[in-house]
């Protein structure tokens, strides 16, 4: 069965080069939707289910680990994959990630080999 | 004046980040030109400029400047799609590719100064701005030429007085511009 994804980040170039990926990446892909930060993702979620959420950290409004916190916290989507794509390397903020739920972490900037990878073993 | 980072280290991290963000995200090869430092830097008459700002035991700014034709080369090369003007996927690439530099710099630095954080990007369109901070603090200037066009990623930092005394929560500042 194909699985929904939602991508989210505060730029329209990395949602679109994501997408990119996901298309040509041998996956089982179904519908991809997009959300610039945590408060448009919620929105996004509130009516519908996703197998994978794509996410950066650094956002306005809602950032990706408040997203993140949200996410686990609710019944309906504490189960979903959901792979942090960022800019922020340090160790501290992948332990932060990692204990706050991320079942994997992608430092930009990337390939698309790296995303591929990553979602294979996600998926 | 105290450096946070030697000037060689933070010119390497500077450059490393550089030429991998236009390498792995735009599969271009930017040519580094000797990096120089200024206290009250010239105005900026490229025609974009983009400022994000750190904030931590050590604070300031990170800029990232080129021309009208490099920011739609650099969303052609992202969005897979021809851009000859200034619009919205010229001002969110030029954005993103700040974000993605400063970050990767950002990350190096806090090894050295500790914990930081990072502003959104914001990006200005225009000439002659004239950038500075309240202290007249150094900048680091850091060029590099792509086919011709001048790039340059520029960074300030200072120690944050307000932090180590603990008034103010530290929260990422912007230049003046």
């Amino acid at each position: 069965m194909p699985v929904d994804i939602l991508i989210v980040d505060d730029s329209a170039a990395i949602r679109k080069i994501l997408q990119r990926v996901l298309r040509q990446a041998e996956l089982n892909v179904g519908e991809v939707i997009e959300a610039g930060d945590g408060v448009e993702a919620l929105a996004a979620l509130k009516n519908r289910k996703v197998g994978l959420i794509l996410s950066d950290i650094n956002m306005p409004n809602m950032d990706g680990l408040q997203l993140l916190t949200q996410i686990r916290g609710s019944q309906e989507h504490k189960d979903v994959p959901v792979l942090m794509i960022t800019t922020e390397g340090s160790q501290n903020r992948v332990l932060e990630a990692v204990s706050l739920g991320a079942s994997g972490y992608v430092r930009k900037p990337f390939t698309a080999d790296q995303i591929k990878e990553k979602l294979t073993g996600i998926l | 004046m105290e450096e946070p980072v030697a000037q060689d280290r933070l010119v390497g991290f500077i450059r490393e980040a550089s030429s991998g963000v236009f390498q792995t995200m735009l599969g271009l090869e930017l040519k580094p030109l000797a990096d120089y430092t200024e206290i009250d830097p010239a105005p900026t008459n490229a025609g974009i400029l983009s400022l994000v700002g750190f904030a931590g035991l050590w604070a300031g700014t990170g800029a990232f400047i080129c021309s009208v034709k490099m920011a739609c080369r650099i969303a052609d090369a992202l969005f897979l799609s021809e851009h000859d003007s200034v619009e919205e996927e010229v001002l969110d690439a030029v954005g993103e590719m700040t974000n993605m530099i400063l970050g990767n710099v950002k990350t190096e630095l806090e090894e050295i100064l500790g914990p930081m954080a990072l502003s959104i990007p914001t990006v200005l369109y225009g000439r002659d701005f004239i950038k500075r901070n309240q202290g007249k603090h150094e900048w680091t200037v850091v060029p590099f030429d792509f086919e011709g066009e001048r790039i340059e990623v520029q960074v300030c930092l200072s120690r944050n007085q307000q932090n180590e005394h603990g008034r103010h929560a530290a929260k990422p500042h912007l230049a003046g511009v």
